[in-house]
């Protein structure tokens, strides 16, 4: 059985879709936040793996090619936006302001905590990037000396985390206007959380894609001051 | 016919995506040039809405199934991460609701006092 899962080429992409799907059913099922079907899928893919003690290379092999089509579609995120750009336009002040608090506070927060929990200077800068995009923040981590297997750690984390708590955080602080949770959600949870605003709404889907790109490129400028800093 | 055609433009955009990567000195994914080159190419009217909609709808909706073997990587990454995870559990948790709550009420506080401005 071992031998047989190791080999086969779509026993990873199955695997994987069977369970985001299964998390799907529970979802629509019991209406729960912790059954968030990425949260669902990984940790079942993780214990699947671990039951039937197939290394995680053979299933990579296969499951790849999943990841291979992560660049096309994020390119095609330029379609909601660019249905949504007399909105973008409309409110472009509050997006650019927005987005800015949201890199602002990112490296902040990060900033402070590392202080507090006495992190070392490599830690601190590891941290930095852990709210954009994995393949900005590879290169922001790598640039100011930081750990890039455990950065891609964190922002995955990060992402599947504002995934799930999205809704909740919109509860909490009164979030109501669709760009406004388009914003927040893309600039603290890039990629993954934009997987979310798709499912509350086209605005929230086109507006978290743009803070993809824009809190992506400004962490890159942003990071590199703050990494002086402690 | 339809869909090959579609995945035929957003596949060239991706590509031309890496080139600009290659040629340009920033730390910027290609990803990041093609987005802003379809956009580009849709405001321009280079390309048509009607000739990437079908095929971008389906690579998005499926782009959430994308993340998950990097996620399940977290198994390979787990020894480096081990000793610093209950500091690296806080910090994301609480830098994650700060940056999602600042920066929606920052926008959604600029959009408001906008609308109420022109009342």
């Amino acid at each position: 059985m071992k031998e047989m899962l190791c080999s086969s080429v779509f026993f990873g992409v199955m695997v994987s879709v069977l369970t985001y799907e299964l998390g799907n059913l529970l979802k629509r099922k019991f209406h729960l936040a912790i059954f968030n079907p990425l949260l669902v899928s990984v940790a079942a893919v993780i214990g699947i793996l671990l039951v039937f003690q197939v290394d995680y290379d053979s299933y990579y092999n296969g499951a790849q090619y999943l990841s291979y089509l992560l660049t096309p579609a994020t390119v095609c995120l330029a379609v909601p936006l660019y249905e949504q750009i007399t909105l973008l336009k409309k409110h472009l002040k509050a997006i650019l302001g927005g987005i800015l608090a949201g890199v602002l506070t990112s490296l902040l927060s990060i900033l402070a905590m590392s202080i507090v929990f006495g992190l070392s200077h490599e830690e601190y800068v590891t941290l930095l990037p852990k709210s954009i995009t994995t393949a900005i923040g590879m290169g922001v981590s790598e640039e100011l000396g930081g750990i890039v297997t455990i950065t891609v750690a964190v922002i995955v984390i990060t992402g599947v985390f504002g995934n799930i708590i999205g809704e909740a955080v919109f509860r909490l602080f009164r979030i109501e206007e669709p760009v406004a949770k388009g914003i927040a959600i893309g600039s603290a949870a890039h990629a993954i959380g934009t997987a979310k605003a798709m499912e509350l709404g086209e605005v929230e889907g086109a507006m978290s894609s743009l803070s993809i790109a824009v809190a992506g490129l400004l962490t890159v400028i942003g990071a590199s001051l703050f990494a002086g800093f402690y | 016919m339809k869909y090959v055609r579609q995945f035929l433009i957003i596949l060239l955009v991706t590509f031309l995506g890496e080139v600009c990567k290659y040629l340009i000195p920033l730390p910027v994914p290609a990803s990041i040039y093609g987005l802003l080159l379809l956009l580009g190419a849709l405001l321009a009217g280079v390309i048509k809405l009607d000739q990437v909609k079908e095929v971008s709808g389906f690579l998005i909706e499926i782009m959430p199934l994308m993340f998950i073997p990097a996620a399940v990587g977290l198994l390979e990454s787990w020894g480096a991460l081990s000793g610093i995870f209950a500091e690296v559990a806080v910090i994301t948790a609480v830098s994650t609701v700060l940056v999602m709550g600042i920066s929606g009420i920052v926008t959604q506080w600029i959009i408001r006092s906008e609308r109420s401005k022109k009342k």
